[in-house]
């Protein structure tokens, strides 16, 4: 009987967070992606180009270095299905869709220091992994990092 | 002072190079954000306390290139590069540099 009790509290309690993480964890994505398109429909507006030479029929009134960066951390859910997916190999959909996040979100934050400009050159995405030491209590989290040049045109020459 | 990643700054005509300017700053993160960043973990999303961290260490180290730069007598920074290496558990050197020049 105590043989059971235990093996429930061993089972239980990390099937119990892997099914919290699940529910969190994919409402709060299922937020941020809502929170992502309805900004990319508001900035979409704003061309990125990731070459350093741009169009030059328009005269540039202003050029500003644009950055923006987030840290997103994956769930205990989407590390116990990655870990499923060690084992067979290939694709590991739950942190393409976390990367995919992390970029989408770092771009739109460049893009909101410089909602007057027309154009941003020489756009760069940096991604560097953040793990906190030791195998056991690592802790999985990505930084996105992006930058650029932000273009203004003279006014009344578009 | 301008500052682009690009190898001019349109517009502008430069005038003077003063060479290559850098700044960096070593960075630890701190046990509270630690922990909170691991209780955030459980659930994923930003960790909010580690972006900060980050953008506040990228602008001091801008900061340091940027007083570097005005030592030199330049009014602008061009083909602005970052890199970021982790040096030992926990802490990470971010290291931004570019060339110093003079604009019109």
């Amino acid at each position: 009987m105590e043989a059971i009790i235990s093996l429930v509290i061993q089972l239980g309690i990390p099937l119990l967070i892997i099914v919290v993480a699940l529910i969190v964890g994919s409402a709060l994505e299922r937020r941020h992606y809502r929170s992502i398109d309805e900004r990319e429909r508001r900035y979409g507006g704003i061309p990125l180009i990731n070459e350093k030479k741009y169009p030059t029929l328009q005269p540039v009134a202003e050029a500003r270095f644009v950055t923006g960066s987030v840290v997103i951390s994956y769930d205990y859910f989407k590390r116990f299905l990655a870990g499923l997916r060690m084992i067979f190999g290939g694709e590991v959909k739950s942190y393409v869709s976390l990367l995919d996040r992390g970029r989408r979100e770092a771009i739109l934050r460049m893009k909101e220091k410089c909602p007057d400009a027309d154009l941003i050159v020489n756009v760069r995405l940096e991604t560097s992994s953040i793990s906190k030491g030791g195998s056991k209590q690592r802790l999985g989290a990505v930084e996105v990092f992006a930058y650029g040049t932000a273009l203004r045109y003279v006014a009344g020459e578009r | 002072m301008l500052i682009t990643n690009i190898e001019e700054i349109p517009g502008k005509k430069i005038v003077e190079h003063y060479g290559l300017v850098a700044g960096s700053t070593v960075r630890a993160k701190h046990v509270g954000r630690d922990i909170m960043a691991s209780l955030k973990n459980l659930v994923g999303g930003e960790l909010k306390g580690y972006t900060e961290l980050l953008e506040d260490a990228r602008r001091q180290a801008m900061d340091r290139m940027i007083v570097q730069a005005k030592e030199l007598g330049a009014n602008a920074v061009v083909n602005v590069r970052f890199n970021t290496s982790s040096i030992a558990q926990g802490a990470s050197e971010l290291y931004i540099y570019g060339t110093a020049v003079k604009v019109d």
